[in-house]
């Protein structure tokens, strides 16, 4: 390497567009949250006392925390059967996986309300059946639980996968030779391996899941507004930059706190691995 | 009756013949090794005497009990693997302990024999290590405390010491030896290292091409190979093919040389038979009456410390000597010199 040319200047590129596009902004948003209309916490005040916000917060944590279970419960077994089985099998889900990444939530969102709207298969199948009046699925919470549970699934069975297929198969034979049974080499071996993906899997989709808009915004019920749908709200119709500003906030400190817990537990540099 | 009894065992990956027709007979107690190439067929024994393949022919008689189709968890087997297969989230004390927990023996038994296994392998102040924190020879022995620490009536050994560079392999091998004559448990050892399986074995089993070619004591192989494989797979050797003479005894080289053997030729159908010399059998010098003898051009001169290995040739084939070290033997590079042996070490093998 020539002298003179040190090597942080690599960075610059990166980091002043960083700090252009995301910084700004994001410290404008503190700004606003403690100056608008007035300097001072009057807008944390009103989110931390009035029982409106508490109550979107814990629906939003609620269904953020049914959707990581969901995604949980049905991506470990994919991903754990992709990892033991691998070959042509394998290839095949990772790319149906792959593809639900590439193709954007927001064409999934619109192809979910198709399917659960009133003229869509899910309705058909239920006449079909003889149920009347048909089961209303389209605006409800139900409706964006599945559709977030589909968005986010491939985060959770990639994260999961990646660590589930660099388990050594010895492993696993080992602790059949030694005299486990296949429930036992399970859980003594491959989910105490397998651990620090589950944790980072559920982080992932939790924190996408509490900041996600479009989907319960166009799939779910108005009723059951989540916290992003809220902040849309204080802006678009009440002008009221300061709340949406102070929730935002609220909502980046409790992620802070969440990768701070998962820095503890797992270490961060492992959320991708 | 002998502890395990493998009776014309066979397994086919699709048209892939791994093994075939398999029977093998061992006693309890006994160091078996399973010699071979790779692809021989050795380890798919191993993994079906193991449980992880089926047979796709054949019984596998453990202990007067059939197993073939008994899953690997309940055939009371202990297996060390190449890569030793700890599980790096437990403790040494617990990879140990885990086939007695998954067993539900009580706690107290459990760490006696915990206890037993790691002052078998000397490694009792490591109990609460991780097996990263240790290196390859110590997760090797760890390994090996963990297969034997519930007594199983059968250890299983897959190339265990491949990974380990040279001089921890040799110690190893003492090693290994001592434990076994210490804990008496039957083995089979996977390995395709010909001196590893000499030095360890109480019987070799020389695989090739998915058959078994011969089984037999260590030395019993090496100066009665019963195949043409076996005699260039175990130790060095000299190969001289040609056809039968008018005596069952004599082989005619091409160039026109009688040699004698001891023992009648494996002649096949064209008359072509091969006797095997081993490199420590030749000698140099004028031989006496009655004695094989062969001009032998000296190729290269290898000083191997006690001793010296002279490659050369004789008509087109290679011929290995072994002999003392000598001011003559290692001029001899380059020139032409008498070889005889005499000719009880002319071993008849079938012809190519």
């Amino acid at each position: 390497m020539k002298p003179g040319i040190p090597t942080w200047l690599l960075l610059l590129p990166a980091v002043a567009y960083l700090v252009l596009v995301f910084g700004a902004p994001l410290g404008n948003t503190f700004w606003m949250s403690i100056t608008e209309p007035s300097l001072g916490l009057q807008n944390f005040e009103t989110i931390l006392t009035d029982p409106l916000y508490a109550r979107v917060y814990l629906r939003t944590v609620l269904v953020a925390a049914s959707v990581t279970l969901l995604c949980l419960g049905f991506g470990y077994p994919l991903a754990h059967y992709m990892a033991r089985r691998g070959g042509l099998a394998a290839a095949l889900l990772l790319g149906i996986c792959g593809l639900c990444f590439w193709i954007s939530y927001l064409v999934r969102t619109y192809a979910w309300t198709v399917i659960l709207g009133n003229r869509g298969p899910v309705t058909a199948v239920a006449r079909w059946l003889g149920i009347e009046p048909p089961p209303v699925l389209l605006f409800t919470t139900t409706a964006s639980l599945i559709a977030m549970t589909h968005i986010l699934l491939p985060y959770m069975v990639l994260t999961l996968y990646v660590v589930l297929a660099r388990i050594d198969p010895n492993l696993i034979r080992a602790a059949h030779s030694l005299g486990a049974s296949r429930w036992q080499s399970f859980t003594a071996v491959v989910l105490p391996l397998s651990l620090p993906a589950v944790v980072s899997g559920c982080l992932l989709v939790f924190i996408f899941c509490v900041g996600f808009y479009v989907t319960p915004t166009l799939l779910g019920s108005p009723r059951d507004m989540m916290i992003s749908s809220l902040i849309a709200n204080e802006i678009e119709a009440l002008l009221d930059f300061g709340s949406a500003s102070a929730l935002a906030m609220m909502l980046l400190a409790a992620i802070l706190v969440l990768l701070t817990i998962y820095d503890r537990l797992v270490g961060i540099d492992r959320i991708m691995r | 009756m002998s502890h395990l009894h493998l009776r014309q065992v066979s397994k086919r990956f699709g048209a892939v013949q791994a093994v075939i027709d398999a029977t093998l007979q061992v006693q309890a107690g006994e160091f078996v090794s399973l010699l071979g190439p790779s692809g021989s067929g050795k380890t798919t024994t191993l993994m079906m005497i193991a449980g992880f393949e089926e047979p796709t022919a054949g019984s596998i008689e453990l202990a007067g009990r059939q197993v073939e189709h008994v899953p690997p968890n309940q055939r009371d087997i202990g297996m060390v693997f190449q890569n030793y297969a700890l599980f790096p989230h437990l403790s040494i004390a617990a990879n140990i302990a885990f086939p007695l927990k998954v067993r539900g023996r009580p706690r107290a038994e459990t760490e006696a024999a915990v206890r037993g296994a790691l002052a078998l392998v000397g490694l009792e102040e490591m109990a609460t290590r991780l097996p990263r924190q240790l290196s390859g020879g110590q997760q090797q022995r760890v390994a090996l405390a963990r297969a034997l620490g519930y007594q199983p009536t059968l250890l299983l050994l897959d190339e265990p010491l491949s990974a380990l560079d040279k001089n921890l392999r040799e110690q190893m091998q003492i090693e290994l030896r001592r434990i076994h004559r210490q804990v008496g448990i039957t083995t089979l050892y996977v390995t395709h290292d010909q001196a590893e399986a000499m030095t360890l074995s109480d019987r070799i089993v020389v695989f090739n091409r998915g058959r078994i070619e011969q089984v037999g004591a260590p030395l019993e192989v090496y100066a009665r190979p019963a195949t043409r494989f076996a005699a260039g797979f175990i130790g060095d050797s000299t190969i001289l093919d040609g056809t039968a003479s008018t005596a069952p005894t004599e082989l005619r080289l091409p160039d026109g040389t009688t040699l004698h053997t001891a023992q009648p030729l494996h002649t096949n159908a064209t008359g072509a038979a091969s006797l095997l010399i081993r490199p420590e059998d030749f000698h140099l010098g004028e031989p006496p009456a009655g004695a094989n003898a062969l001009p032998v051009q000296v190729l290269s001169v290898l000083n191997l410390g006690p001793h010296l290995l002279l490659i050369g040739q004789h008509a087109g084939r290679e011929i290995r000597i072994r002999t003392p070290v000598s001011p003559a033997a290692l001029a001899s590079e380059g020139s032409t010199i008498t070889a005889w042996w005499l000719p009880a070490k002319s071993w008849p093998i079938p012809p190519a």
